[in-house]
């Protein structure tokens, strides 16, 4: 492991700034992509991304072409944005205007684009003699050769990338849940997706020398992915995407200028990628682990309880299942049985059990009946879950039918 | 150029490329039909990590080891996709973007740990592809053409594409009934007791061997072009699933034999002194050939709203 402390002190101010660069760079690309990702549209920023090649190679060629120095990064980046919205309008007019699905759209708009900025690089090639070799690095982009002043274009751009989503944040909250309402209140749904995407293209742009055109778009997909296992809440979520994004960007970013010849866009993406397998496996709320444990204990619940009423009536099943084994020596152990009979204490248990349950079959009947959240029907006990009056009608109905049924 | 040159560089690369139309255009239908293009792409992206690993565990780049590792590597890919889906609750979309990039990034740094003095193995020919070093030195004459025994001694590339070419006529004839009613109604599919699953996993392993087997000719980013924008041309002239399969195999002919005759033939004529990459011309008139099949569609949809829209017939 990595001395982080010793690894900044070795490091210089350029490559501190390079740092602080990418590192917005990440937290603006997890904020911008939740958005992306609630609307379901997370692989549109595939075809943006991609789009943007051919308008480095235009940029390019047009700058050499009038005499400036096309090396530029503004030249090129100016470029890379106008494609990028190009190729954003590209997609809208195949979604809206033909009979293609959005997936198709997408595909057609990225390989197309892809293939002219492929063709515009050969061509490049055979203008400039020599001196193109900063092109290819967009593809799968490189920190290295990142000059102090870049990095704080990119610190500041990226900042106000995150900016533009704070301020913006009651609309695009709503829009992305409600868009319904959010048109209801006459905000232009069309208007914001074009703000949003306007964003990830930006994002794109100011990512393509660090992370390159093909990765950019995994920045923006696995931090709010992940982030999703952790929270429910739109507030928490955007901030723990940025917090991945921003984390992966920099320890990537840490990582490659400590290795020889390591990709600094593809190093990022495994570490976000990590992440995002430690949230889908131990994110206590929604990962797997966790998931899979709540259900196992409810499980065991729902057959303890089963067991126990069942041991209620006299007859009690000659034979049991390994499974039903399994579930006596555990309410054995907890003091419920002996010797296959309920003890006084299980009687008591296993009768509350019963008149729990009579209280939730109940509740069946009931028109409107809803569970509330994370509530597990026959099993928990239906006056910690239900309003106490409702269960007092439930109570008042369950004797009146149990007479009724005695009497015929 | 002489008939011999021609044979021996242009007609290889272009025999290649043409199957590689014809096999993706036959399977990008499906995948346009089910709504799962972005699935070509994600499988062109994730065979890179086996590619490299079966590379690095053998030593060479054979057609057989590539196949091999690709083939794994997509198949993970596919698993990965349908597991983080289902247990992580996510839309398809974000799934398998998050799938794609990280194995595609696992690759590329797999390549650059490993790669670095190797010069065999380069990112950017498995990325673009390398149809220019498709070459057939053994042909002499036209009359080479005709003969099975000199067919034969075709660049591996190319023998390889025509096995795969067989495999995919046969797929998709032998399960036609079963991909038809899949893609256009899987909730029937389902009810009616077909394995839905276990044909979605056999299309995505035709996917994958059809992107792999393409990816030397293309390259395997372009190859999503290939498979999409013909059977999306396709899709914008016709509403019947036979003349969809007929166009868009033609279409994908097409746009290989016009993206190379583009790129490498008509630089060359004009007696310019360099090429453009003749891989991404194609993606670029395979995606020109959709715009134009919109604007035709667009045409026709408006003649026929105006001539019979039920709406405003009443009014």
């Amino acid at each position: 492991m990595l001395d982080i402390s010793t690894v900044f002190n070795a490091i210089g101010y350029n490559t501190r700034v390079v740092f602080m660069g990418v590192t917005l760079l990440g937290v603006a690309a997890g904020v911008v992509g939740t958005f992306t990702f609630l609307r379901r549209r997370s692989l549109l920023s595939d075809a943006l991304s991609h789009a943007t090649l051919p308008g480095i190679c235009v940029a390019f060629l047009l700058g050499n072409a009038v005499g400036l120095n096309a090396r530029s990064l503004p030249v090129l980046l100016s470029g890379a944005a106008l494609f990028g919205v190009i190729g954003l309008m590209s997609v809208q007019w195949l979604n809206r205007q033909t009979r293609l699905n959005e997936d198709a759209s997408i595909a057609v708009v990225l390989s197309g684009y892809f293939g002219l900025g492929v063709v515009l690089l050969t061509l490049v090639q055979t203008v400039s003699t020599g001196n193109q070799a900063g092109l290819e690095s967009f593809i799968m982009g490189q920190t290295a050769a990142m000059s102090a002043g870049e990095a704080l274009a990119i610190a500041v751009l990226a900042f106000v990338a995150i900016l533009i989503t704070v301020l913006l944040f009651k609309e695009l909250m709503l829009y992305s849940f409600d868009p319904d309402f959010a048109q209801g209140q006459g905000w232009s749904v069309d208007r914001l997706d074009y703000v949003v995407a306007g964003l990830t293209v930006f994002v794109t742009v100011i990512g393509l020398q660090s992370v390159g055109l093909i990765l950019i778009v995994a920045l923006l997909i696995i931090p709010p992915v992940s982030a999703r296992f952790w929270t429910d809440t739109l507030s928490h979520l955007v901030v723990i995407s940025g917090g991945i994004g921003g984390l992966s960007a920099l320890t990537g970013a840490l990582l490659s200028s400590q290795i020889v010849n390591m990709p600094t866009g593809a190093i990022i993406v495994c570490c976000a990628g990590f992440l995002f397998v430690v949230s889908l496996l131990f994110a206590p709320r929604r990962g797997v682990i966790g998931v899979l444990l709540r259900r196992a204990t409810s499980q065991q619940k729902l057959l303890q309880t089963r067991q126990l009423i069942a041991l209620l009536k006299p007859t009690a099943p000659s034979r049991l299942t390994p499974r039903q084994q399994r579930v006596m020596a555990a309410l054995a152990s907890r003091g419920l049985v002996k010797n296959h009979q309920l003890t006084p204490a299980g009687v008591e248990m296993a009768t509350q059990a019963r008149d729990n349950l009579r209280l939730w079959e109940e509740y069946l009947f009931e028109p409107t009946g809803q569970l509330p959240e994370n509530c597990q029907w026959g099993v928990d006990d239906i006056h910690q879950m239900l309003p106490e009056d409702s269960v007092r009608l439930l109570s008042g109905r369950l004797k009146k039918r149990m007479a009724e049924e005695s009497v015929s | 150029m002489t008939a011999i040159e021609f044979l021996q560089i242009d007609f290889p690369a272009m025999l290649a490329a043409g199957l590689a139309g014809v096999i993706c255009g036959l399977l990008g239908n499906l995948l346009v039909l089910r709504r799962q293009s972005l699935m070509g792409d994600a499988i062109a992206h994730a065979v890179l990590p086996g590619i490299v690993i079966s590379f690095l565990l053998t030593g060479a780049l054979g057609a057989t080891t590539v196949l091999l590792g690709a083939t794994v590597s997509a198949i993970v890919a596919v698993v990965l996709i349908e597991g983080v889906r289902r247990f992580g609750v996510v839309e398809p979309g974000a799934s398998m973007g998050v799938v794609f990039t990280l194995m595609f990034a696992i690759g590329i740094v797999l390549v650059s740990v490993f790669g670095a003095d190797n010069v065999h193995l380069e990112p950017e020919h498995i990325l673009f592809g390398q149809l220019e070093n498709i070459v057939w030195l053994d042909a002499s004459g036209w009359s080479d053409v005709l003969s099975v025994e000199r067919l034969l001694t075709l660049p591996s590339e190319v023998l390889l594409l025509g096995g795969v070419l067989v495999m995919t006529v046969g797929f998709i004839t032998v399960l036609s009934k079963e991909l038809k009613v899949t893609s256009f109604d899987p909730s029937f599919a389902s009810a009616a007791g077909l394995p839905v699953m276990v044909i979605h996993f056999a299309l995505m392993i035709m996917v994958a061997i059809a992107t792999i087997s393409a990816f030397t000719s293309v390259g395997s980013i372009l190859v999503i072009g290939l498979l999409v924008c013909p059977a999306a041309t396709a899709r914008l002239l016709t509403d019947r699933y036979q003349w969809q399969m007929r166009l868009s195999a033609l279409f994908g002919l097409l746009a290989s034999l016009g993206g190379y005759t583009l790129g490498s033939l008509v630089p060359l004529y004009l007696q310019l002194d360099f090429s453009l990459s003749a891989s991404g011309m194609i993606a670029v008139f395979a995606g020109l050939m959709v715009v134009v099949a919109a604007l035709v569609s667009l045409r026709r949809r408006n003649q026929v709203i105006y001539e019979f829209n039920p709406d405003q017939a009443g009014q």
